[in-house]
């Protein structure tokens, strides 16, 4: 059986806007390939741990110290659109006025 | 008629050191190939002559104070445009990042930068890397030079094609379930996935981070070898990369497999492999038993499990990483009036990916979601310990493994695209190898009846890279293939 997925709750949540038409094929093909993912559940038993990185990495530290940085035009050179030295977006907040 | 950029690095290195040839000639040739088959195969997004005629006469320069070259100085070298460049755009064959022109290099081109190889441009591929025929690309598929109605796989078929065709005498590209093997084997050229962490993942543009390798795409396995050699060793600005210094992976590599253990994965000559496919893998099998290799049956019983796993951990990580295109500091924003912020990440991520891309970051989204984390990621892990199991066992007995490389040879532009699951399917050998961080390698081992190539894929255990080379090495030289593609003979 396909998978029954709440399209536009999983679109919110990946902040990603569709068409009604994207949502119906990806509906269905979320749904066909979710049921065959779900072949994992078959083997792993509770006894077996979870991998996350195939070699095991304990925690890397580097000694904290201060290193030249990119410049504040390199960093903005590829802003959609900037104010000054700074990024520019559309407003985030309700303004009370 | 065989050009200078029909031969290999190692051919080239060694002229260039004689003298016999200049770096300005060899890039003349990459280039007039280039003009000559790049309309029809598109394996190019941007193209780099001029920096690389400025790189090529400096080198001249250098060269002719006698003072000694890297293998791989003055060879013409195209990257997978998901490998950032200093000043170069950089895509990923997304419509998000068409204009993004990076501020710093990729680790693996400043190594070879540094070291004096001559970028010709970038290539195309499938969207972020996700996808196994090049279809994904925002700018259009590449086309395979054996059959321009082909595939020429993916993600990094722009790589493949090119140095197929003899446009780059090698390039790089990532695998993060295949994407160098697969085109690899479905264009004729050697595809090698080294083991994760031994070459730095610094300015690899992320899609799953747990999976994704840099990788190289050469003509011979020596050339493989030599990139390797300059490209690996650990890199502070990665911390999942091993530690260790760079090594020479050429020595030794022509010491022959007489005496090694190999192993012919059951699992992988079942339902979906075509005959041509699994009848020229036996035959290779033959060849390694008469270079005195000791040939068994292997298995990898969970292997069947590793598509699925595959596709719920990818599409996880992918999910998370590309969170960062929001149209803010970098990237292409959705264009008219936004209520905010939010409206505005909304539609730059609707209009700026891909169908393919919108289909893994959806899944790898739900994937993660409250409720339903445990059933799918949290599995996936877990099959990902059985998987590195199997091939823990395996290890014990042999010292490579042998599969097909993909079980179909190239397919028809548009066969596919309409089923993810059918394209998926394209990576059920290569896969398991990424889940497992081993190095695999593809070498090509013959042509099906319509003449296109068929890839012989080997697999060694964790930094095994040594006898994986050597068993590649020297079954290239048995085999003794001389793939040129019929485009050029044209």
């Amino acid at each position: 059986m396909p998978v029954d997925i709440d399209i536009d709750h999983v679109a919110r949540l990946a902040r990603i806007e569709l068409t009604d038409e994207e949502k119906a094929t990806l509906k269905a093909q979320l749904g066909q390939i979710l049921e065959h993912a779900a072949k994992v559940g078959e083997v792993a038993a509770g006894d077996v741990p979870p991998t996350s990185y195939a070699i095991a990495r304990a925690n890397v530290y580097r000694e904290d110290e201060p290193e030249p940085s990119l410049p504040v035009d390199e960093a903005l050179r590829n802003a959609p659109d900037r104010e000054g030295d700074r990024f520019k977006v559309p407003r985030i907040a309700e303004t009370s006025s | 008629m065989t050009e200078l950029c029909d031969l290999t690095g190692a051919q080239l290195s060694t002229m260039l050191a004689a003298g016999e040839v200049s770096a300005v000639e060899i890039l003349g040739s990459s280039l007039a190939r280039i003009d000559e088959v790049d309309d029809e195969l598109h394996a190019f997004l941007t193209l780099t002559p001029q920096l690389a005629r400025e790189r090529a006469e400096e080198l001249d320069v250098y060269r002719s104070s006698g003072a000694p070259l890297s293998p791989v100085a003055g060879i013409p070298t195209a990257l997978k445009d998901v490998l950032t460049t200093n000043g170069i755009r950089t895509t990923c064959g997304s419509r998000i990042l068409e204009g993004y022109v990076p501020p710093y290099d990729s680790t693996a081109w400043t190594r070879l930068s540094g070291d004096g190889a001559v970028l010709v441009g970038k290539t195309n591929c499938d969207e972020f890397a996700m996808g196994s025929s090049n279809e994904n690309s925002a700018f259009g598929p590449v086309h395979n030079p054996w059959d321009l109605a082909r595939v020429p796989g993916g993600s990094s078929g722009g790589s493949a094609a090119a140095v197929a065709s003899g446009a780059a005498v090698w390039a790089l590209g990532t695998d993060t379930g295949g994407s160098v093997r697969q085109p690899a084997s479905l264009c004729g050229v050697v595809g090698l996935k080294p083991t994760y962490g031994l070459i730095s993942r610094y300015g690899l543009i992320a899609f799953a981070s747990s999976l994704d390798t840099v990788g190289t795409l050469t003509r011979s396995v020596r050339d493989a070898a030599t990139l390797l050699s300059v490209l690996g060793g650990k890199d502070p600005r990665d911390a999942t990369s091993l530690d260790g210094d760079p090594q020479d992976y050429t020595d030794g590599l022509e010491d022959g497999i007489s005496g090694l253990r190999v192993g012919v994965v059951a699992e992988a000559f079942g339902e979906g492999v075509e005959p041509d496919v699994a009848g020229s893998v036996r035959a290779a099998v033959d060849r390694l038993e008469g270079l005195g290799a000791k040939v068994e049956e292997a298995h990898l019983p969970h292997a069947e499990y590793a598509l699925s796993a595959y596709y719920l951990i990818a599409p996880s990580e992918c999910s998370s990483n590309l969170a960062r295109y929001d149209g803010v500091r970098y990237g292409t924003r959705a264009l008219g009036e936004h209520a905010d912020s939010v409206a505005m990440m909304f539609a730059t991520r609707g209009q700026g990916f891909g169908s393919e891309v919108k289909r893994r970051v959806m899944l790898g989204t739900y994937a993660l979601s409250a409720g339903y984390y445990e059933a799918y990621y949290g599995q996936a892990q877990k099959v990902r310990t059985l998987i590195i199991r199997d091939y823990e066992a395996a290890f014990e007995r042999f010292d490579v493994l042998v599969s097909p490389t993909s079980p179909t040879t190239a397919f028809p532009i548009g066969a596919k695209v309409d089923d993810p699951m059918a394209m998926y399917l394209n990576d059920i050998f290569t896969i398991p190898a990424n889940l497992a961080g081993v190095p695999a390698i593809s070498v090509p081992c013959g042509l099906d009846a319509a003449g296109l190539p068929i890839g012989l894929q080997l697999t060694a255990g964790v930094l095994g890279e040594r006898v994986l080379l050597r068993a590649a090495s020297a079954f290239e030289a048995e085999l003794g293939l001389d793939l040129r593609p019929p485009l050029l003979a044209a």
